[in-house]
């Protein structure tokens, strides 16, 4: 194995040295960007093992790392990697490169500490997934959000302190709530690793209580209704890497730690409470995808679709107790958390994409308001393509990679419930809805005024990121089978354990 | 130990006990000599041999054998692990506060050696308060620290708003210690001694619910929430920090928090270990109160010293948290976050004493406002102690806070532990508004910093150290548990 065993140790670190050192480099910015555009490489080309090395067909941790940190709470550097975790470490590492090459020339000011920060941010985004001790976890959960914090914040637009402040401050107090609950059952446990939380008898009471705490921290992060509010601000106001960054990686923290704490360490309080996710995932679903419908500028549109997205990731984690209500079988269970997590990585790859689309727009407009495009395909034919295809897989069509997740969750929330699956379904009209209309009023149509007639079709580098997108967007879309063999193990296990109750004798 | 006949051996054994103290009080004296006869030319001696002096107190201290809790010198004074570690603190503390305070006494044109002079006699106040093992001896440490205090807060004569606040923290102080005292004499009364481990013993065998105790105690904690600056007793904190020169406020800041913390856990587990059940109560009120008004009241603040103020009485809403869990986790978590807390807000001062320069004084947010276009560094530093004070990994105030948290929800106060975090998260909107202004604002301020290399070498070691511990806290937490077992 690469490292003596320390991959994962080397692709945290990695991004966050060379974080670092991009950082001294305020007075080159060519060499910083080379320099970050090395790192990110690097880091991507190391994380390939990870797939290739897996072991599929077991649901135990792999690349496992464990190393003394902090005694006297018994708290660990605790690392590894399953089939839910290693791919969004993948997804990371790669939007992280098309991030900086997207951002190559369109970063005016501060280019080093641009760069810098989405490296540190790649490094402390990959200790999220990677980690097995709740402190662990937790520094890496909350030191993320002060890069972010800041890459909004300096190169964002001009309500930009509002937005960050509040993404911020949002996160913050749903993350705290999530810590009391760590310690909690830390005490309980003697431990902090995550597997004694996931075998720790507690009762109803106290699964509740700390189903609660994390579902502030999850939720918020999701983002679900109705703490939604702070990411179209956020997606509005940040630079496209930024948004990017946001919508592929950040959002599916809270998927995975529903996924990762949640499910297996409250599974009686998540078999409680499932309606209440499941009626916030529907109106995500239904409510916001008419809300997207209504929104005049790009950014905010596909923030909202994101939202309505992430409703279909939530709905498709917590279906399974239904199921088991209605059929009496645990069959589906594990098709509903496999929808969520291949809807969770496809979203992924087409919202950076369909932000990175509205970002080559507003490179040379520099206006998100549909009003201001019109007829873009007669002077940007090759965006136009791209655009399009995105604007598809968006609202899920078969062929590529956004229709996989949408038919497993809907399939599993038809054996729940034909109700629950007829209103996930109406994704696939209010989807196809916000994102062909959109296409529409930008794309087609005649050229709506000089601005749009003056535009220039997309240059190489702009290609280069927009192609890899719609590569793999295609990729998992016809091919699904890798991905899916590689989590299935992990979600069947998963599965299995949400469904045993840990209720103290 | 026999207080009655004088065993000369048993004193010089002592005597050696307390060299640290004896040789601080020296050297104190003799650079308060020697400042006579330097010309203003060399004035910068007197700076160079007082932080020489704590450099050598440390040592001294460092270096003593502490194995267990040691009474001597007739049961005045005791060495033990805790006073070692908080003594060693409170030397380096002052050390570096002297080192970013010569450069702000010099820009300012008040160099003078009084500042120094009364800094050592207010550690040497600190040291003894530290190593009491007596009311007596606690009480003349405490009044020793507050004295040179008053003083060193009206230490530039010109200035009326300095004055202002010191007659304002001598009256109140006063009465704070007119009412600790007041206390002392009450337990004294209760228990008939004054020594702690023989009032411990009384408390400990049947005294528990004595009226006359529990009316001590109230009164004990008064003065203690005085010292600490908590609510509702942290009336002369904002102004006291914000009228002070700012080398005053970070001394105040960090050397006399320690202090209380020391006096705290003296008076309160130390001597009334046993009735902690009275105690503790007390201290919840004082606690959530502390941490409410402090987070809440910073955000109006527009001076930094001021805010840095509010913020101080949150934070030590904290600390208390730890100590009225009554554990020994909860001891140690306390210790932690003090320890932690007096490092990051050296920090925080030493920045703002780095901005300002003749005639200025970079107190105001706005002086701060694009910081990070006229030094990057520093900018960076400032967001590293303000992220800290946050409660943000990976620096040192989120351990600290960790600790603590989880002394709370050891002794199954989880509501605490809940009020606890969302304090934090409207603290954390003042902190974020600092870092908002160093790093979204465009300057208006375009001077150079001003600062000698040692100043910026030892500032920056500082805050590297607020990220260093906030990465590996664990060789610090378990210098608390060997501490406090």
């Amino acid at each position: 194995m690469m490292f003596g065993g320390h991959l994962l140790s080397v692709l945290i670190w990695l991004p966050i040295i060379g974080g670092c050192v991009v950082l001294g480099l305020g007075k080159q910015p060519a060499a910083a960007k080379w320099l970050s555009l090395g790192v990110s490489v690097l880091t991507l080309l190391l994380s390939i093992p990870l797939w290739t090395s897996f072991t599929t067909g077991i649901a135990t941790m792999q690349f496992v790392e464990r190393a003394p940190w902090i005694a006297t709470i018994h708290s660990q550097f605790y690392i590894g990697v399953d089939g839910i975790s290693m791919p969004l470490i993948l997804l990371t590492t790669f939007t992280t490169v098309l991030i900086l090459i997207a951002s190559w020339i369109n970063v005016a000011k501060r280019v080093a500490q641009y760069f810098a920060a989405f490296l540190i941010l790649e490094g402390l985004m990959i200790g999220v997934f990677a980690a097995l001790d709740g402190v662990l976890f937790y520094v890496f959960w909350e030191a993320m959000l002060i890069p972010m914090f800041i890459i909004i914040g300096v190169w964002g637009g001009p309500r930009r302190v509002y937005a960050t402040i509040k993404f911020f401050l949002y996160t913050f107090l749903g993350s705290l709530l999530m810590l009391v609950a760590l310690i909690y059952m830390y005490l309980r446990a003697g431990s902090y690793e995550l597997a004694a939380f996931q075998t720790l008898p507690l009762t109803l009471t106290e699964q509740t209580c700390i189903f609660l705490a994390f579902f502030a921290a999850f939720a918020v992060k999701v983002p679900m209704w109705p703490v939604h509010t702070w990411l179209p601000d956020a997606h509005v106001e940040a630079p496209t890497g930024g948004s990017v960054v946001l919508a592929a990686i950040m959002l599916k923290m809270g998927g995975y730690g529903f996924l990762r704490f949640s499910l297996p360490i409250a599974p009686d309080a998540s078999r409680e409470l499932d309606w209440l996710i499941i009626t916030f995932s529907l109106i995500a679903v239904v409510y916001i995808g008419f809300v997207a419908l209504a929104q005049r500028d790009m950014k905010k549109l596909i923030a909202y679709s994101s939202i309505a997205h992430m409703g279909f990731v939530t709905l498709g984690m917590f279906i399974g107790y239904q199921i088991v209500v209605h059929t009496g079988r645990t069959a589906g269970v594990e098709m509903g958390i496999d929808g969520a997590l291949v809807q969770m990585l496809s979203h992924g790859f087409v919202s950076s994409a369909l932000f990175l689309c509205v970002g080559v727009l507003y490179d040379r407009v520099h206006s998100r308001e549909i009003s201001d495009y019109g007829g873009v395909i007669n002077t940007m034919p090759m965006f136009a393509a791209f655009m399009v295809l995105f604007a598809l897989a968006n609202s899920g069509l078969p062929g590529t990679s956004g229709f996989v997740g949408e038919f497993l969750v809907i399939l599993a929330s038809f054996k729940a419930n034909v109700w629950f699956a007829f209103l996930a379904a109406t994704t696939l009209v209010l989807g196809a809805a916000y994102s062909l209309w959109l296409v529409k009023r930008v794309i087609f149509g005649e050229v709506a005024n000089d601005k749009v007639a003056a535009l220039k079709d997309l240059n190489g580098r702009e290609f280069l990121v927009l192609g890899l997108l719609a590569a793999v967007v295609i990729l998992f879309g016809v091919w699904p089978a890798p991905l899916l063999d590689v989590i299935r193990a992990s979600t069947d296990h998963l599965a299995q354990q949400l469904l045993i109750s840990k209720i103290a004798p | 130990m026999n207080a009655g006949s004088f065993n000369p051996n048993y004193f010089a054994q002592g005597l050696s006990f307390a060299a640290p103290e004896i040789f601080l009080g020296l050297a104190a004296c003799a650079i308060l000599m020697l400042d006579l006869l330097l010309s203003d030319a060399r004035r910068h001696w007197t700076g160079v041999l007082a932080v020489v002096s704590l450099g050598v107190t440390a040592v001294l201290v460092a270096v003593q054998p502490v194995t267990g809790r040691v009474v001597a010198l007739g049961g005045l004074y005791e060495l033990d692990p805790m006073g070692q570690v908080l003594k060693v603190v409170t030397l380096i503390i002052v050390a570096a506060v002297f080192v970013y305070s010569s450069d702000y006494l010099r820009r300012r044109a008040i160099f003078k050696g009084e500042y120094f002079v009364l800094g050592l006699f207010a550690t040497l106040g600190t040291l003894v308060l530290t190593a009491a093992a007596n009311l007596i001896t606690l009480y003349l440490g405490l009044e020793l620290l507050s004295l040179c205090l008053y003083a060193m807060v009206a230490f530039d004569r010109d200035s009326g708003i300095a004055a202002e606040s010191a007659i304002k923290y001598f009256v109140l102080g006063s009465m704070a210690s007119g009412t600790l005292l007041y206390g002392m004499s009450i337990i004294y009364g209760v228990t008939g001694s004054l020594e702690l481990a023989a009032i411990a013993d009384a408390v400990r065998n049947g005294l528990g619910d004595n009226i006359g105790l529990i009316f001590g105690i109230a009164f004990i904690i008064v003065g203690v929430g005085f010292k600490f600056g908590a609510v509702p007793f942290h009336m002369w904190i904002p102004d006291v920090y914000e009228g002070s020169p700012t080398c005053v406020t970070v001394f105040i800041g960090t050397a006399s928090k320690l202090a209380a913390f020391a006096l705290a856990m003296r008076l309160l587990p130390e001597a009334l270990g046993g009735s902690q059940q009275d105690w503790s109560q007390m201290l919840v009120v004082l606690s959530v109160l502390s941490m409410a008004i402090g987070n809440i009241v910073a955000i109006a603040q527009s001076n930094l010293k001021r805010m840095l103020a509010y913020s101080t009485i949150s934070h030590v809403g904290y600390v208390i948290l730890g100590i009225l869990a009554g554990t020994a986790q909860g001891y140690q978590a306390a210790m932690f976050y003090m320890i932690s807390y007096v490092i990051v807000t050296a920090g925080a001062f030493g920045m703002i004493l780095l901005l300002g320069r003749q005639g200025f004084e970079a107190d105001k947010l706005a002086d701060f406002k694009g910081l990070v276009v006229r030094s990057p560094w520093f900018a960076l530093m400032m967001a590293i102690l303000m992220f800290s004070l946050a409660g943000l990994p990976p620096f040192i105030g989120f351990p600290a806070k960790l600790g603590v948290v989880q002394a709370v929800l050891g002794v199954d106060m989880t509501w605490l532990g809940v009020v606890a975090v969302l304090f934090s998260v409207v603290g954390a909107y003042y902190y974020l508004r600092v870092v908002k202004i160093m790093l979204f604002d465009e300057p208006v301020d375009t001077a150079p910093l001003g600062g000698s290399m040692l100043m910026r070498t030892v500032l920056s070691c500082n805050a590297l150290l607020v990220l260093g511990l906030g990465v590996m806290p664990g060789a610090l937490l378990q210098l608390c548990q060997r501490a406090l077992p």
